[in-house]
């Protein structure tokens, strides 16, 4: 195997699906590539001065302007005829909130610049607070589950829905699970005629708390329940669905979580998981996932 | 003040902005839309339409966008330019730190406007007073004719390499933006040899892989400020050799980092910066015909804060009034506290009084200088309070 384009050495929590999302990123975009990311984990976890396990050009500015920058990036490099692939590798909380502004603009303004959110579904550099991302009924350390609160009480923003509505060409969701896939898709995005988006599944082991050999194990099941559909839009239509064989009860995929372990304890949350069951089976009706 | 040239031209304040930006030759113009600073764009963006400027104009979704485009256009090598106001440049704060801290030289033109609340559009310059901290240079102008040409300086000083930081032209808006006045367009070819092409060492490169934007812990976070804060100290020598360098080529030269106007016999000296400058020059005028001793220094370095040509050019004066467009709302006003600070330790111990004037665009008249100049007499008695608002209409309080 080649030698990966992010260096080993990094300070990711072992178990923490980010840094393999990126290798799988890079390995399929290859050493022509600049990185641009927002604060967060990645970015403390990679660059403290004066290490960096970047082996690419790689800038963070702020939270919320990576597709900002990468905008001014791509305008340069097509100034000075350079085909480079400039990719966005932002969290769920950079990527569905406080960088939402700066999203669309560069996804309007048709930048050919590939967006990936790795999607741990919270604020984990902050300590697991809740984003947008988050799903149902998740526990973060800002929707603690309570006489008052089974956790976070909304469902999930539909961040690819918001990249369809503005018309990017290449829109997929992807897994860490399933590194073949995800590095497909990396290719596809980047032959796109303009800007792509890939949100990833991403597992963090300190905000959802798991066994750091499950990782991966976890971000399958995530799809083979049917709660993260593996999907792909070509120029706004879905050419692309992984089939789930069997799909599995939400309970397998929910119960190996901390996150979630308020759900099993308390009688009064058995409906909660009877909704969180209704929204895989919603995906499972809507992309057709069982032939 | 220039003299005049058979070249002048009486054009708007933001379409000759518009002209010097384009004689810089900007890779990338990000923007958007803010009053009073929207024609120094809306030309630019003709220029760009008309094939006049070969510049990639972006329309970009907020103040904030505008500079964060700018910072991976100059991190790829560019040059960038935007221009902004009152709080579209509240909005870039942020993004002011970072270009700073990551030395990336961007310059802005600022289209000097009060912040709100109250929303107001007028002239004033707490805003970029208000930005004082962010580490980018601040040049002040006078008239369309300094903004213009401090719009090339501006380039040229931020770019060189032993300063690399950002630079804001600050311009009184409406004041300056939107006037008509004769005004010595650049020469694009004498702007070109006056400013070669941006060549920054470090850029984005994928032959050259290097991480920009690291994140530093205790070790090393003070060493990173301290080399923004030398960089500032080192600019004040390049902002005088490059307004000599321009009086060479373009013959125009109204100080570096201040200028003096009646100052070396005056008593009375005020201190301003901005367009009242023109109105303080007038009233100065007058009460010289009356036999008054009164001066003028006019700042146009507001950062770096050049202390110690300040100290030499009032060290003669019996009393100093300070008239600035803004307020440190808790504690007296941006220049008038800095100009006590860097005297505080020399042996000036000149009286200096400060005045919040022309706040949200109010005008400020020979006659309030006069007043001001009265106040700055009784002062040297002790009978003034240190810092007023000018013209405070008690009535409606």
């Amino acid at each position: 195997m080649e030698k990966s384009l992010l260096a080993p050495g990094h300070r990711a929590c072992a178990g923490c699906a980010m840094p393999t999302t990126i290798r799988l990123v890079l390995d399929a975009a290859g050493p022509n590539t600049i990185v641009v990311s927002p604060t967060g984990c990645l970015e403390v976890t990679t660059t403290p001065f004066p290490e960096s396990a970047w082996c690419v050009p790689w800038i963070h500015s702020l939270f919320e302007n990576a597709s900002a920058v990468a905008s001014g990036v791509e305008v340069m490099l097509k100034r000075r005829g350079k085909d480079t692939n400039v990719i966005v590798i932002a969290g769920d909380g950079s990527t569905f909130d406080i960088g939402m502004g700066c999203n669309s603009g560069m996804f309007e303004r048709g930048h050919k610049v590939l967006y990936v959110c790795y999607d741990n579904e919270a604020y984990m550099n902050t300590g697991v607070q809740r984003s947008g991302s988050t799903p149902f009924c998740a526990q973060t350390t800002t929707t603690p589950p309570g006489s008052q609160s089974q956790g976070n009480p909304r469902p999930k923003k539909d961040m690819p829905a918001i990249a369809l509505a503005h018309k990017v060409p290449y829109v997929a969701t992807a897994s860490v699970a399933y590194p073949v896939d995800l590095r497909r898709k990396v290719k596809k995005a980047l032959q796109a005629n303009g800007p792509s988006y890939i949100q990833v599944n991403a597992p963090c082991i300190t905000g959802w708390t798991f066994d750091a050999g499950t990782m991966i194990e976890l971000a399958r099941l995530a799809v083979e329940t049917g709660l993260w559909p593996l999907t792909e839009y070509e120029n706004g239509e879905l050419t692309g669905v992984k089939k789930v064989r069997r799909p599995k009860p939400v309970q397998e995929y929910l119960k190996l979580q901390g996150r979630y372990k308020h759900l099993f304890k308390k009688t009064e949350c058995a409906d909660s998981l009877v909704r969180i069951q209704a929204l895989a089976d919603a995906n499972i009706a809507r992309y057709r996932l069982v032939d | 003040m220039s003299g005049k040239t058979a070249n002048m031209k009486v054009v708007e304040g933001s379409y000759a902005v518009a002209h010097a930006v384009m004689c810089c030759r900007p890779d990338v113009i990000s923007a958007y839309p803010i009053t009073p600073q929207t024609h120094i764009v809306e030309n630019l963006s003709q220029m760009v339409a008309d094939g006049e400027l070969n510049s990639k104009f972006l329309t970009v979704d907020s103040e904030f966008s505008a500079l964060s485009v700018l910072v991976g256009v100059c991190a790829a090598g560019g040059r960038g330019y935007s221009s902004t106001t009152s709080q579209g440049l509240a909005l870039m704060n942020e993004v002011l730190y970072n270009v700073s801290g990551m030395r990336l030289p961007i310059v802005m033109n600022v289209a000097n406007r009060a912040i709100g609340a109250p929303l107001n559009i007028w002239n004033d310059q707490q805003d970029s007073i208000g930005a004082r901290d962010v580490g980018w240079l601040q040049i002040y102008c006078e008239d369309v004719q300094e903004a213009v040409d401090a719009t090339l300086q501006a380039y040229k000083i931020a770019e060189d390499k032993e300063i690399r930081m950002p630079a804001m032209v600050c311009m009184d808006g409406f004041v300056l933006t939107h006037v008509y006045e004769p005004v010595e367009l650049l020469d694009k070819e004498k702007a070109r040899d006056f400013l070669p092409d941006f060549q920054p060492d470090n850029i984005l490169d994928p032959a050259h892989p290097k991480t920009f934007g690291a994140f530093a812990d205790p070790s090393a976070f003070t060493e990173f400020r301290y080399q923004q804060f030398e960089a500032q100290q080192k600019s004040m020598a390049k902002i005088e050799k490059v307004a000599r360098e321009f009086e060479e080529v373009f013959g125009r030269y109204y100080g570096g980092l201040l200028d003096g106007y009646y100052l070396d016999d005056a008593e009375i000296v005020i201190v301003s910066l901005g367009s009242v400058v023109g109105t303080i020059k007038d009233a100065v005028d007058a009460m010289r015909a009356e036999g008054k001793k009164v001066g003028l220094l006019k700042l146009r370095c507001y950062r770096p804060f050049p202390v110690q040509a300040l100290r030499k050019a009032l060290k003669e004066a019996s009393v100093i009034a300070v008239i600035e467009k803004d307020v440190t709302i808790g504690c007296e006003a941006g220049l008038v506290t800095d100009l006590k600070a860097s005297f505080y330790n020399s042996n000036i111990r000149t009286p200096i009084i400060g005045f919040a004037a022309g706040l949200g665009g109010r005008d400020i008249t020979i006659k309030d200088i006069r007043n001001i100049v009265a106040k700055a007499e009784a002062a040297r008695k002790g009978q003034q309070p240190e810092f007023e608002f000018l013209n405070l209409r008690t009535e409606i309080l």
